[in-house]
Order: structure tokens, then sequence, then C-alpha cells
């Protein structure tokens, strides 16, 4: 599928030697190849991290029960847990949407030959993936990988087992990655679009991938701290976050005492807050790419919707603390946090109704990136809702670490981004491969997965109200977790044949790289211009730079012969 | 134009009026000051907290054994060498190569200061008399600010060195590019001479 | 940001009377910090000193004064805002607490020993 990279332009490339399989494929600097090594990087993360989450549903349908001759003890438990949380956010979402789809397809939609800077671009990915080793190597050591939730809270990650070590250098690595990735992305926004390419010409997608970069620039550092003072508690015996007096499974600490717990969570969740934004703003965007393109119309309220994902990134740094709620903060900061929360949800529905309405008098074609468009909606919608309750202290005091929270975040990501990321992929792949994805297997992934997705997440909001705990490796010790242990083999169940569901989508997307129809630039009749360029894009992306005279979204103009005008072509076709 | 060529490396980009290696440095330096300011946030949550008596409290004055002398006179070093960083730069523009690199030659001398001094008057004096990270939360934030700070300072060095040598063989291909690589390194280096302005304050002073 | 000999000697007087000021400040820093202001009147000072010191650095050193690139400055500005959030908010949040609750509330206290750090 990097096929491509043999039509080098000869005539452009007077002092370019033909690069080496290494330089080319493994070593490079250009975006495509290091977009496609992040995609498949975080594919395979994705399915370890499922695969985790597989196995700990055995354990919560069936308690007790062995897999083949193999006990889950509560520890292989909270690891496996506290692991495919990681594993699922920094090795598998961020990495696809930012690294894979951001790194991809972000230049060509800017109309520009690579990233402003291609060396620390292939030094962002490797970073990525030695911390992405770092952590799964941790599985491999006495006591097993971390096992303090993937949100580290101390003093109990600070007195765990050595795999939060490992989590932690591995965090760094990570954060070093993301760090460079966002300079390089603000910077090429900024400074590589093509000619008469202004910032409201710019596809949504491009936007969310701005806002997203800046998230990740500010956020990150205070967890890149905090990380670096759990590690000397850990390592050098520093207290930063360890309380006089701690006793541990009746062994006194050792610790002079005087920090904060709460260090940790503030530091902690300034970063996670918005990096649940970063979860979900590139889905958006790729949601509206999809959209626009199959409803043959413009996207309705594109400015409301630029101007509402800024104000979300700037809301995004101030809500932390809803996170904390139950850590016994006062009310007037409570009340902060809580007001702040409830704001912000203002910029996601302005978001999502204005995709709703973009469908209005659609002329819609349902072929698999619009069907998984399509349900990202209601899903996403599904999402924002319950972490209304969550957002509001009072309803939060019953429903913190719960399974509702689960249900509320995992409807966000999962059947939300995951299902973007699916659009993206059905959407793009003719770009990168230069072949279609085969349809009827495409609808088949998409009904079977739509149907389990919510099979496996709906319970939860019940078993959450119910009072059943999150992180709990057995809920059949409690009596009201017993009462409602059908929902959670409902839920594995569900979780099972997901897992299954996805065979199709793996067959067809090897079966396509060798068989798949072949296509030209433009296979969707698309207006941005990653569609001018050939499919695969050569090194270099285009022969000409395009210059752009309209915005993004020119489908059925009147006047125009076809029902799309795309951006880069001249006056009145 | 030529493709795979990247626009805008040397020459500012006419519209937003920067090139674009000085935009990623200014953008990589507001990373800095989140992750310092994560630091410093922490040192005043720590203070803060701190119990009023016991081994946990937070240390005097006197108790920091922190001489302002020393820390006053890295200060200066700090704040020297960024104007010989500066000089390096002006003496670039102004076409002169052997002047700029005696200047960043200057700079790496005062960073070795800086370092030495740190590393032979405070950190191991510190260490033989028991004043370790472990010994409480002032000295672990002492020893993680400053050795974050001295990590960056180390990092300033092998960069500048980079172009004092090999680095500079970029002057005879493209003067203008190698200036501004020098630029965007002295943005580094004043920005690590501004953190030193607030620790010294904050962790010697207070 | 100009080319032109002449404008980077004037720039280079600037560096040299910077320099100074930056020394005779740190001096001061020192110095001003032997008396002793009610409240938290010494450590508003320090910084207020150190905030002057480091925006000639910035101005002079790092050419801001001569910078008109609107990325740069509205990725300062966003920096800024976000970097007040960090240091300000931890603190408020701890503030909110009851007077007992802010100084070593972390600290386990055993029953035998009393009262201790709540």
């Amino acid at each position: 599928m990097s096929g491509g990279h043999h039509e080098h332009h000869h005539d452009d490339h007077a002092h370019h030697p033909e690069l080496g399989f290494w330089r080319k494929y493994v070593f490079s600097t250009d975006h495509k190849v290091i977009g496609i090594w992040y995609a498949v990087t975080a594919l395979v993360f994705l399915m370890v991290g499922f695969s985790l989450m597989m196995l700990m549903r055995y354990q919560l349908a069936y308690p007790g029960r062995e897999i083949f001759g193999w006990l889950m003890l509560p520890e292989t438990y909270n690891s496996f847990g506290a692991m495919h949380g990681t594993i699922m956010v920094f090795l598998g979402v961020v990495p696809m949407v930012v690294g894979g789809f951001g790194n991809y397809v972000m230049p060509l939609q800017i109309g520009a030959p690579d990233m402003s800077f291609p060396k620390i671009n292939m030094f962002s990915y490797w970073s990525y993936l030695c911390g992405g080793i770092v952590m799964l190597a941790s599985f491999f050591v006495p006591g097993g990988a971390a096992n303090s939730g993937w949100t580290s809270y101390t003093p109990l990650s600070v007195t765990a087992t050595q795999g939060q070590t490992f989590w932690l250098l591995g965090m760094v690595f990570l954060i070093t990655s993301s760090l460079l990735g966002s300079v390089n992305f603000i910077v090429t926004i900024i400074q590589l679009r093509a000619k008469g390419l202004e910032f409201f010409r710019l596809p949504f997608f491009v936007w969310t991938q701005f806002v997203t970069a800046f998230l990740l620039l500010l956020a990150f550092p205070p967890l890149e701290a905090a990380a670096v003072l759990q590690l000397m508690d850990r390592v050098a015996g520093t207290s930063f976050f360890m309380p006089e007096g701690l006793v541990v499974s009746g062994v006194p600490q050792t610790y002079t005492g005087g920090g904060s717990p709460l260090l940790w969570q503030h530091l902690f969740w300034f970063l996670a807050h918005p990096e649940v934004y970063v979860l979900i703003l590139p889905g958006m965007g790729i949601v509206a790419e999809v959209i626009a393109n199959n409803t043959r119309k413009p996207l309705w309220g594109y400015r409301a919707m630029v101007y509402s994902l800024i104000f979300l990134g700037f809301m995004s740094f101030i809500v932390w603390a809803h996170h904390m709620f139950m850590t016994g903060m006062g009310t007037k900061i409570s009340a902060f946090f809580a007001t702040t929360t409830m704001i912000i949800s203002i910029p996601s529905v302005v978001i999502l109704t204005a995709l709703l309405i973009s469908l209005y008098r659609g002329c819609i074609r349902f072929n698999v990136p619009m069907l998984f468009a399509l349900a990202f909606l209601p899903m996403f919608a599904i999402g924002g809702l319950t972490g209304l309750p969550l957002g509001l202290p009072a309803s939060d005091i019953h429903l913190h670490d719960t399974y509702y929270v689960i249900g509320h975040f995992h409807y966000v990501v999962a059947p939300g981004t995951i299902f973007a990321i699916f659009a993206g992929i059905y959407h793009w792949y003719p770009k990168v491969t230069g072949r279609m994805l085969n349809s009827a297997l495409g609808k088949v992934h998409f009904f079977l997965s739509f149907i389990f997705i919510n099979t496996v997440f709906m319970p939860m909001f019940f078993q959450g109200m119910a009072g059943v705990s999150r992180r709990l490796y057995d809920q059949t010790l409690y009596a009201h977790g017993e009462a409602v242990q059908g929902l959670t083999i409902m839920s594995s169940w569900g979780a099972w044949m997901l897992g299954l569901s996805q065979l199709p989508f793996i067959l067809n997307f090897f079966m396509s790289l060798r068989a798949g129809k072949r296509i030209a630039a433009n296979p969707w009749d698309a207006t941005t211009l990653e569609w001018v360029a050939p499919s695969p894009p050569p090194h270099g992306n285009f022969a000409t730079i395009p210059v752009v005279y309209r915005g993004p979204y020119e489908y059925s103009v009147p006047g125009v012969q076809t029902d799309f005008f795309p951006q880069h072509v001249g006056a009145e076709a | 134009m030529s493709v795979a060529v990247l626009p805008y490396t040397v020459k500012p980009h006419p519209v937003t009026g920067v090139y674009s290696g000085k935009l990623g440095t200014w953008l990589f330096l507001a990373s800095e000051v989140m992750l310092f300011g994560a630091l410093f946030s922490a040192y005043v949550l720590l203070r803060v907290g701190a119990p009023a008596t016991g081994p946990a409290a937070w240390p005097t004055h006197d108790q920091t054994h922190l001489s302002w002398k020393i820390g006053g006179f890295n200060t200066l070093v700090l704040i020297v060498s960024s104007v010989t960083m500066v000089m390096a730069w002006a003496s670039l523009k102004m076409n002169n190569l052997a002047k700029g690199r005696m200047y960043l030659g200057i700079t790496v001398a005062l960073a070795f200061v800086f370092i030495i001094v740190k590393l032979l008057f405070e950190y191991i004096p510190k260490f033989n008399a028991g004043h370790t990270p472990s010994h409480n939360n002032f000295f672990a934030l002492y020893f993680t600010l400053t050795g974050l700070h001295a990590l960056h300072i180390i990092g300033g060095i092998v960069v500048i060195t980079y172009f004092i040598f090999p680095g500079s063989t970029l002057w005879r291909k493209d003067p203008e590019y190698y200036t501004n690589r020098i630029e965007c390194t002295g943005l580094y280096w004043h920005f690590v001479d501004l953190v030193w302005i607030f620790l010294f304050p904050v962790l010697y002073l207070m | 940001m100009s080319d032109a000999h002449a404008d980077i000697s004037k720039h280079v007087k600037s560096y040299i009377g910077v320099f100074l000021a930056l020394a005779v400040l740190t001096v001061v820093t020192v110095a001003i910090s032997r008396v002793h202001f009610s409240g938290s009147g010494n450590v508003i000072v320090a910084l207020a000193i150190a905030a002057f010191k480091a925006s000639l650095v910035a101005a002079i050193f790092m050419h801001l004064k001569w910078e008109k690139s609107p990325s740069i400055w509205w990725s300062l500005v966003i920096c800024a805002m976000f970097f007040l959030f960090l240091i300000l908010i931890p603190v408020l949040a701890v503030g909110d607490l009851p007077p007992q609750a802010q100084h070593g509330m972390w600290d386990v206290v055993s029953p035998a020993a009393g009262g201790g750090g709540h």
C-alpha cells in the first residue's frame, strides 16, 4: 500500500537520490509513511487492549472460573484493567486519530508537500513505539504490569510493584512523542497551507487537528512533571504524594511525609481532561468530512462549528476537577468546576447539532463510511448526555466510581471515536492504497459492531445506578452486585461477539490490498485537496501545489455541472 | 516549486511573518512553561499543605542551607551567558562567523561554570550532609527543580557545542539558515535563563 | 526583524543595557529579601521583581519587542492563560477547605498520638 513511492517525479528530483529500503519504508521522513506506521501500530495496540478486556470480561461474567486452566487473580485483573485503559487511550486511539489520520491526511488537505519538520515527525513515531514497548514489557516483570488504574492514583501507585515504574517511564516516551508531534502539526497548519487556503476555508478535520495539537502541547507537560515526581517517590524515596504516617498492609512506611495525594490528582487530571477532548475532536473531524461528502451539500453551520471547537478547546483546560468531586473539595471550588463543566457541554451540542442539521435535505449516500458516521451521532449524544449527571456534584455522589462512569466514557470513545475511526478507514483507505474496501463486508462489519457495542455498554448505566463499583474483580460478592449479574453476563457476551464482528473488517482490510477495486484519484467525488493527489500520493504529494479558490464543502453548487466543486478548480468550470 | 522542498524554513512566511523553526521553537517553549509551571504549582501546594511541626514541616530559611551567594553568583553567570548568546546571533547577523563562534564558545564555558558550581558547591555537599531528596519535600523540590533545570542546561551545551563545531559547516552552504538556527537556540537558552530567574528567589530567598 | 547592520548595532546597546539592569535587579532581589514585609509581601515583591527581569529577557534578548508575528503572540497569550489556571486553581481548591484541613491534611495520625497535624 506504500507502492506509490515508486512514482518519483524525476524531473523535480535533481538532487534527490533514490532511497534504500530502510530509509524509504522504515526510517522514512515522509508523513504518509509515518502516518501508516502510526496507524498500523495503533491498530495492533487496540487489538491488544481489546484482548485484555475480553479476558477481563470472562472473569466478570463467571467469577472464579478458570479460562483453559488459568485462574485470573485479583492482582492480574487490576493489571489488565489499568493496562486496558492506558493502552487504549495512549497507545491506541490518540496515535490512531492524531498520529495516523492526522499525519497522513492533514498535509494533503492543506496542499502541503509534507510536515514542517519531517525528521522530528519520524522521531515522534519512534518515541511512541519505544513507549509502547516499555509499557508492554511491564507485563513480564515480577509483579506484573501497572495495576493502579490508568489514573495511577497515589499513594497506591507509589507503593505498587515494579510495573508501575515501567508505566511512568513509558509515559515519558509517549509524552515526548506527543509534544514533538503537536509542535509539528501546529507549525504545519499555520505555515504550509496552499495559496488561497485561508483559515475559514480549511476542512473541519484540519481545524480539529489544530485545536487538538494545542491541547496536547499545553496539557501534557504537567503530567510529564507529575510522572517525574511519582518516579522520584518510587525510586528516590521522596514524599511528593506521600502523607506522614502511612501504613500499607500492616507495614508502616518510612517516607518523611508531608506530601499530597491530591497534588497527583490535580496534575494528572489537568492533562487527562483535555486528553479526552483529544480523543473525540479528531473523530468529529472525520465524521464532518464523511457527512459533507455523502450528503452532497455543505456542512451546516461551519463557522459556528469552528468557533465552538475553539471555545471547547479553551474550556477543556478549566473543567478537570469534575473528576475530583468526591475528594473532599470545598463547595465553592466544586461549584466552579460544575459550572465550567455545564458550560463546556454547549459547544459539543452545537457541533453535534450542526452535523445533524447537515443531513437535512441531503442526497444521502449510505456507503460504509457514512453508516459509521451516522451511527456516531446518536452514540456520541448518549455519551455526552450521560456525562451531565456526572458533571453535577450532587448526582455524582451516587454515580462516581460506578459502572455508570464506564458506560458514559465508553459510549463517547467506543461507538463514538472508534466508529469515527472506522468511518475514516473506509473513507481514506482508497487514497492510501489505491483500492476500495469491499462494501458488503463493510456493511456486515458495521451492523454487527453497532448491535454488539450497544450490547456491551448500555447495561452499564443500569449497573452503575444499581451501585456496582468500577474496577471490581467480582461484583457477586455483594448483594447489590449479585442482583444485576445478568447485565454483566450480557455485557461480556456482547464484548466477545463484538470481537468476532471485527473479523469481516480484518479480512476485508488485507484482502482488499490485493483484490480491492482499483480507483483513480477521487472515488468519492470529494471537494477537499487530498483527493487531488494520486491514490496513493507520491513523495511530495502534488506535482504542482494546488491553489485554493473556495471553501471545503462546495457540493451541489447552483450553476456548476457536477454536484461537487473542488477547492482547487479555477473559476466556474 | 520543487516537490518535497519545504517552504519558509529560512525566509519568513509573508502572512505569518515568521520562519517555521522560530514558530516551532516558541511553541516548544510554551510547553516548557507548562512543564516548569506544574513544578511551581507543586511547590505552592506542598508548601501550603506542609504540617506545622515534625520532620515533614517546611524548613525555615536557615534550615535549607542554601547560600544566596552561590545562587546569586550562578544567576549572574547565566545572565552573562544570555548576553553572549544574543551577541553570538547579532555577530552572525552582521556576517561575522568567527565572532559568532567565539560568543557561542563563551556561552558554553559559562554554562559549564554554572553546572560545576552547582555540583561542587551545592549538590555534593548536600548529599554528604544528608540533605537528600528524601529528607523532606523542600529538598525533594529543590533537587527536582534545579535538576530538571540543569538537564536543560546540559541539553543546551550539547546543542550549542554542535553548532560551534560540526554544525558550523552549514554557514558555508546557507548562512541565513545557520543564523536562524542560532536564533532558535538562543530563544531556548534565554528561556532556561528565565526559569532560573524565578527559581533563584523562590528556592534561595523565600 | 530587520537585517540591517545599523539596526543590529543599536540592538547591541540594548543588550548591554539589559544586562546591567538584570545585574542590578539581582542585587536588589537579594537585598530586599532581608526586609520583612507583612503577610505575603515578601513573596509578592520577589515575584514581581523576577517577573520584571523575565520580561526584560523576553522583550530584548528574545526579541519580542520587535516580533510582529501574530502566531507567536497568540501562542504566548494562550500559554499564559493556561499557566495561570495551572498555578491558581489548585491553590484556590486547597484554600476552599476549612482551615484545619489545609495543613498536613493528608497526614495519617495514629489514635494513640492524638491531635497531630490535622
